[in-house]
């Protein structure tokens, strides 16, 4: 019993960390139909970003802000100044932002060394909770606390601001935005940038449970590239409870079928791209 | 007729080249040309589906990895040799294309991408773990080159890369018959609009289906001889990096070209020996010739210098009675959209 409760929340807080991943995923392609390969480099620079900026001040805290600002940096000069050249061409872009993978991948490689680290947890979130026989770190509930905030927050900007009504006009029909007098180019930039942000910052949060290594922009690439097929694209429900399955068929995965552990993750998403090619949530057709 | 003869003779100028590089390069660099010649036909079979089916396919790896594994598992766990592992290795190959077809070909454009990604990632990770079949990340080492033609031996490196010159051609001949042949010039039809051809009465899908198992088949040949090359499949051979790679050596010759997946191979084998030696960074390398390709060479290299512009690959208009997962429009210049609203 204790085993399923702890592989849950194990999932939950991982889910939390994916939403948070692919949040900003769902939104760019949304809105922008463009498929940011490049993603999961966001994801690492944050993550190294933070490691430096850690060793040099200490503080978690800093580590979380330096990481956001360099996702957000690197989304920005990916889109500012090379995907907005390549405008509506989907081919170009996957090979623009494979390209651009690979660059930042080595680029991290030669600043910060190939050798994997974990991010250190700050004093306060080490430890666990003991509640009865279940030991749950106290990390991980941070980051389902995060996660959670996040998702709110998103939700209700989404919903019930008017920058959410401009940004959901936006991904329904762009031609009647810019009628309507939205300045798209600027609303994509800054989505896009959003977008990153948020993916750097889940590589500050996953830093200490999931680690920093070259490769890890890829895994976490395919892993939000699932997330987005099963949940729906350009859809924060879809973000969240995608990441939700994902999380929980790839935890439940590894630790029942650790030699199914990739297939127990893509064959669902296979199933899903077969019979609702647009995702459970999908709000695009 | 003058262009046909000047394509024979440019083809007949590199065969000849081909057959008398064995007396002027040293091994290394003859074994540098044998791997591109390989990687040419992974790099055509990525050709046929993106150059002329407009199907962009990052996974042909699977199907190079696919194959290149079943020559050594057979070779080694059922003591098969020789024509029989190849002939098994290709038939399992057109099995998994003919198996994945299906479901990759409801697909397009990016999920078509992503599924074949996915394939690809299953089968790195089933390679990967399943150690008692595929060895793991150590490989089958020790896959011996049989003699395939009773008497003369493809040990060395001087015959093993006339063979490999000989499969090329033959793989050439047959993409060029292919895509030449009322059943391939189908191909082009589809790629420039899909709409269109089922309202003439074309069964769209049974023709990209048949697309992708042939293309799985140069992939499958690609991989056996890759085998035989270096003797280990490995789990990398199912790579992101690798199987991009292909697509980008299609990209950068010029898709919808003969001559451009070899051009383009060519150059990418070349730069990462080349790059390889003054520093281990060869991805940011690469990466940067991605960038630039699209930046610069959008419809390749040779592509570009025959003036060949494909439509519905690298110009962003997409027929707008076609139906398509994620609507176009929002993204087309206004003027072109009043254009096709008109029509």
């Amino acid at each position: 019993m204790e085993f399923w409760i702890i592989q849950s929340l194990n999932a939950l807080s991982f889910a939390m960390l994916l939403f948070i991943l692919c949040a900003g995923l769902s939104l760019i392609f949304g809105l922008m139909n463009i498929l940011n390969l490049a993603h999961g480099s966001c994801y690492l620079i944050g993550a190294y970003a933070a490691l430096s900026t850690i060793k040099v001040t200490g503080s978690f805290l800093s580590g979380i802000v330096a990481g956001s600002a360099a996702g957000g940096a690197v989304g920005f000069l990916l889109q500012r100044f090379l995907l907005q050249r390549i405008y509506g061409n989907r081919l170009l872009q996957v090979l623009l932002t494979f390209g651009c993978m690979f660059i930042i991948g080595d680029l991290a490689i030669i600043i910060w060394g190939a050798d994997p680290t974990m991010l250190e947890k700050p004093d306060i979130l080490s430890g666990a909770f003991f509640v009865g026989p279940i030991i749950f770190p106290k990390y991980r509930l941070f980051v389902i606390i995060v996660g959670l905030i996040i998702g709110v927050g998103l939700w209700i900007f989404q919903e019930r601001t008017k920058w959410g009504a401009i940004l959901r006009a936006g991904v329904d029909d762009e031609q009647m935005a810019r009628a309507v007098g939205i300045n798209v180019p600027l609303l994509f930039t800054t989505v896009f940038v959003i977008g990153t942000a948020l993916t750097g910052l889940s590589g500050v949060l996953g830093g200490p449970f999931v680690g920093v290594y070259p490769g890890v922009d890829l895994e976490v690439l395919l892993l939000a590239v699932v997330v987005i097929i099963v949940g729906g694209l350009g859809s924060m429900k879809g973000a969240f409870f995608g990441s939700i399955i994902v999380a929980f068929l790839d935890n439940f995965g590894k630790a029942l079928f650790p030699e199914l552990a990739m297939f127990t993750i893509f064959a669902p998403m296979a199933i899903i791209l077969a019979f609702k090619p647009t995702g459970l949530w999908g709000r695009i057709l | 007729m003058t262009r046909v003869r000047r394509s024979a003779a440019v083809f007949g100028g590199l065969i000849t080249l081909g057959l008398v590089l064995p007396a002027v390069l040293p091994t290394y660099y003859l074994g540098l040309v044998t791997t591109a010649l390989i990687l040419a036909i992974l790099a055509m079979s990525a050709n046929l589906l993106l150059g002329y089916l407009g199907l962009a396919s990052v996974g042909q790896a699977a199907f190079f990895g696919i194959a290149s594994y079943s020559v050594a598992i057979f070779t080694r766990h059922f003591d098969v040799s020789g024509w029989s592992a190849i002939g098994v290795a290709l038939l399992v190959t057109m099995v998994a294309g003919a198996a994945f077809g299906p479901l990759a070909i409801r697909t397009r454009d990016i999920f078509f991408l992503v599924i074949m990604l996915a394939f690809c990632q299953i089968l790195y990770g089933v390679t990967y773990s399943w150690r008692s079949v595929t060895g793991g990340d150590d490989g089958l080492p020790g896959l011996a080159r049989p003699d395939l033609i009773p008497g003369i031996s493809l040990e060395s490196p001087i015959s093993y890369y006339f063979f490999v010159v000989g499969v090329f051609i033959m793989m050439m001949a047959v993409f060029w018959l292919l895509v030449n042949s009322p059943f391939g010039l189908t191909f082009k039809g589809i790629r420039d609009s899909e709409a269109r051809m089922r309202v003439l009465g074309y069964n769209v899908w049974l023709y990209k289906y048949l697309a992708f198992i042939i293309a799985a088949f140069f992939g499958g040949v690609s991989g056996v001889l890759h085998a035989y090359y270096y003797g280990v499949p490995n789990p990398a051979d199912f790579s992101l990096i690798h199987s991009s790679s292909a697509l980008l050596m299609v990209i950068l010759g010029g898709p919808g070209t003969l001559l451009g997946p070899m051009a383009g191979a060519f150059i990418i084998v070349f730069l990462r020996d080349i790059v390889g030696n003054f520093t281990d960074r060869w991805l940011m390398v690469l990466g940067f010739g991605y960038v630039l390709v699209v930046l610069f060479f959008p419809s390749g290299l040779l592509g570009s210098r025959k003036g060949h512009k494909s439509k519905s690959l690298f110009s962003p208009e997409k027929d707008p009675d076609e139906s398509t997962l994620m609507p176009d429009n929002s993204h087309i210049e206004d003027e072109q959209l009043v254009k096709n609203q008109s029509q």
